[in-house]
């Protein structure tokens, strides 16, 4: 399938594509970490019966699903430092990935949190709970269950958009392959190489969700 | 022990309960009877601050009982709960159910917290359900494991919606006869049924909630014989002829 040519480039490329690979790697993990912390407030404030803690957080989502995560990157990139605030552009990366994608988070997660019996919190709270420890004993393992699945789908798409990162800099898997491209012009191999790297590793993502759910998802 | 003062709850125009006083004294076992929508449930909620009420005043052992009380938490785990849909969790077994409140709520050592909850789940006939998850328990059996579950916090007073509606005919009697036996023993239990029966033979007081209303209270033979008022006529009438 593959000629001698596109093996030798690729010998050459591999190592500065993998370095990519990394930071890809780094980028999406801490934007996942970030946006789950972030989007599991955001739901819980969502779901609070004084709309003064809801008011928030329904706005701030409203606001963050509706601009494209390039244009919230270029402004945390860009405008930020107008206003004193300077991020290195790996920073802005995974902040403004982080940010964009906790409003899905949030959306996520009440979703698993609602679907939840009313009837459970109440039998939790009869026996005298206070909210913090009914979110961790009743709430939150029940909710992991219903959650899990559209959150695979959201780490394998974060995986996937961390390539945005590309357009402030950011030295990941897709800005390296422009890189190369731009001064080899070899687009097919690099971007083949690209593409088959993102598969790469989206699969064990695909695998650990797959893994996941049939975990939480038993009796 | 529990004492009930000019209680009303309103939505709207609709008063859900309308000034109702009530007293229940330690041990005694008060069913109470009365049409869906009567407020029989919301009462009873009420009684551990799983409903909140406008005005009047409601406390137990001389301790008011608020839904929005910075005290409420403590407070309910001396009100053991039996809900109609049983409400266990679901990814506990039933001996998890169980010692849940024991452990998390009251700290009690896990040794310890497991020891009770096998006697008590042996208690209610499910000694050999110790391990089984809710799902694969069917509902009279369900719902032993949530009265064992209240039962492990060692309450003062248990309050129990409808334990028996959503059961199978069949089932009804494993925990009506739980219930019994606790009710010999001396609990303090607040009853909402539609089993007739269990009030006939088990209650010492039975009442009759019409719109809001206490209309009609007193032993089972007065209430559920020779009932004075119409309006309870005419509900045991159609609860009787219902089946």
């Amino acid at each position: 399938m593959f000629s001698d040519a596109f093996l030798n480039d690729a010998r050459e490329f591999l190592p500065i594509l993998a370095q990519g690979c990394w930071t890809t790697v780094k980028l999406t993990a801490l934007a996942l970490v970030m946006s789950t912390a972030l989007g599991f407030v955001l739901a819980l404030m969502r779901l609070s019966p004084y709309a003064l803690v809801r008011w928030p957080a329904t706005t701030f989502i409203t606001v963050i699903r509706g601009i494209p995560i390039i244009v919230q990157l270029f402004y945390i990139y860009f405008v930020f430092p107008d206003i004193g605030i300077s991020l290195t552009a790996f920073q802005a990366g995974f902040i403004g990935l982080g940010i964009a994608y906790s409003a899905y988070q949030a959306e996520n997660f009440r979703a698993g949190i609602e679907a939840i019996d009313r009837g459970q919190i109440e039998a939790a709270q009869s026996l005298g709970m206070r909210y913090l420890l009914l979110l961790r004993r009743v709430i939150m393992p029940q909710a992991i269950r219903i959650t899990l699945p559209p959150y695979g789908n959201t780490m394998i798409m974060m995986l996937k958009d961390s390539s945005i990162a590309s357009t402030i800099t950011v030295a990941e898997l897709m800005r390296q392959g422009q890189l190369i491209a731009s001064s080899t012009f070899k687009n097919m191999t690099v971007f083949t190489l690209v593409a088959l790297l993102y598969l790469t590793m989206s699969l064990p993502l695909t695998v650990l969700v797959h893994w996941l759910e049939k975990r939480f998802g038993r009796r | 022990m529990i004492s009930v003062t000019h209680l009303s709850k309103a939505f709207g125009t609709h008063r859900v309960l309308d000034d109702v006083s009530l007293e229940i004294a330690k041990s005694e076992v008060v069913c109470i009877i009365g049409a869906s929508g009567s407020g029989k449930s919301t009462l009873l909620r009420c009684m551990n601050g799983l409903e909140s009420y406008d005005s009047g005043e409601l406390t137990i052992e001389g301790r008011s009982i608020r839904k929005d009380d910075r005290d409420i938490h403590r407070l309910r785990t001396e009100v053991g709960m039996v809900f109609q849909r049983f409400n266990l969790f679901p990814h506990r077994t039933a001996i998890q159910n169980v010692i849940e409140g024991p452990i998390y709520v009251k700290k009690v050592p896990k040794a310890q917290a497991l020891e009770e909850g096998r006697a008590l789940l042996n208690k209610v006939g499910l000694g050999d359900k110790l391990d089984a998850y809710p799902a694969k328990l069917s509902g009279g059996q369900q719902q032993r494991v949530a009265i064992a579950r209240s039962l492990a916090m060692k309450p003062k007073v248990i309050l129990f919606d409808e334990p028996t509606s959503a059961l199978d005919p069949e089932l009804v009697g494993d925990v009506l006869r739980v219930m019994q036996q606790l009710a010999e023993e001396g609990m303090t239990m607040v009853v909402v049924t539609h089993e007739m029966g269990f009030a006939r033979e088990v209650a010492d007081r039975v009442l009759f909630l019409d719109q809001g209303r206490i209309l009609e209270q007193g032993t089972p033979e007065d209430v559920l014989k020779n009932p004075k008022n119409e309006r309870t006529r005419d509900f045991l009438r159609r609860v009787i002829h219902a089946i």
